[in-house]
């Protein structure tokens, strides 16, 4: 019997069904990264408790306003966007412990051992005329602060950068330079 | 003499496709594997604010999402172009915030409750009153753990 050679099958076809594919999830993909900038929002305080003043010291609060045409405030002056970042990196680290600007008070790291502390709170207040973009802008200014002062530390003490250290390490830094933003309660900020 | 012979006409072999479809192939279950599907549709459009600094996501299933915006175009003729909240697949108010939280921490594992993240997805042109809104309903309702969407942008 004279073997027959099993023909070959033609597979220019495959090409295509994969392009048709390919297109359909290029079409329906959104490559979604979820990111952006992270916050823990302080708990309703309870109606039936007294509100009392939570007694902060002048020099340890930083307040940062923005009225309804994303003007800035910082502290009792207004300044650009761009000006918020070494304002709040002055205020948080208080290199030269100026009497205005926060205290320090030394805390033991474990891990670490004593550090000073710093006291200070940054809080952020808005208007309901804000933008969003504008509050995100000073939101990201503020974060970028922290982290640059967190690299800082980072290097001086590690030789490394905040994001290239060990999870136990990272947890030392962030022991060391706190994120203290505070969003308060919504106040009308302005003056009618 | 000649070194170049001339009129030879040569047949140029046909190229071989059968490496296209492994090329297209490999295409296909890149974007297979990056993808994720729309569960909702938008009705509302959200162009996020630019940032630097953010953070990404780490547990995706346990995040939901609070898109905040002006209605897309065909349903501003139905609900104008006010800024409107769209939870899951309808146009919402701040009241039903409470029971969409309610509803999210039902759908997730015992352990995982103290872990969600509450997604505020917010066009950038949105005023921050509907938002302090959204805060303040979430504050009441407890869901703390609250993430500002927005797009990486790298600084020079």
């Amino acid at each position: 019997m004279a073997s027959k050679k099993t023909p070959e099958i033609n597979s220019s076809s495959t090409a295509d069904i994969a392009f048709l594919l390919l297109c359909y999830f290029l079409m329906t993909t959104t490559m979604g990264s979820q990111a952006g900038l992270q916050r823990r929002l302080p708990p309703m305080p309870d109606p039936n408790q007294k509100v009392e003043d939570q007694k902060v010291n002048r020099r340890n609060i930083f307040i940062v306003r923005i009225n309804s045409s994303d003007r800035l405030l910082a502290g009792s002056e207004a300044i650009d966007v761009s000006q918020l970042k070494e304002k709040t990196k002055e205020f948080l680290s208080n290199p030269n412990n100026d009497p205005n600007l926060p205290e320090k008070s030394e805390v033991d790291i474990e891990g670490f051992g004593k550090y000073m502390v710093s006291k200070g709170v940054i809080s952020l207040q808005n208007d309901r005329g804000t933008s969003y973009q504008a509050y995100i802008a000073v939101q990201n200014e503020l974060v970028k602060a922290v982290n640059e002062l967190r690299d800082e530390f980072a290097y001086n003490n590690y030789g490394k950068r905040y994001a290239s250290l060990s999870e136990e390490k990272q947890e030392i830094v962030r022991k060391a330079i706190p994120q203290n933003i505070s969003e308060a309660e919504p106040k009308d900020i302005t003056k009618k | 003499m000649s070194k170049f012979k001339k009129g030879g006409k040569k047949a140029v072999p046909a190229g071989s496709t059968s490496s296209l479809s492994d090329i297209v192939f490999m295409l296909l279950f890149f974007f297979m594997v990056t993808t994720q599907m729309r569960e909702t549709e938008n009705k509302v459009q959200v162009k996020l604010p630019e940032a630097s600094e953010v953070a990404k996501l780490e547990r995706k299933d346990l995040s939901s999402y609070i898109n905040i915006g002006s209605p897309v175009r065909h349903l501003q003729a139905q609900y104008g172009t006010d800024s409107r909240i769209q939870l899951n697949d309808s146009f919402k108010t701040v009241d039903d915030i409470r029971d969409f939280i309610a509803a999210e921490r039902d759908a997730m594992s015992e352990a995982d409750r103290q872990f969600m993240t509450v997604s505020i997805r917010a066009d950038e042109n949105v005023r921050m009153g509907i938002v302090t809104d959204v805060k303040q309903e979430l504050r009441r309702c407890s869901a703390l753990k609250i993430m500002y969407a927005a797009r990486k942008v790298t600084e020079e």
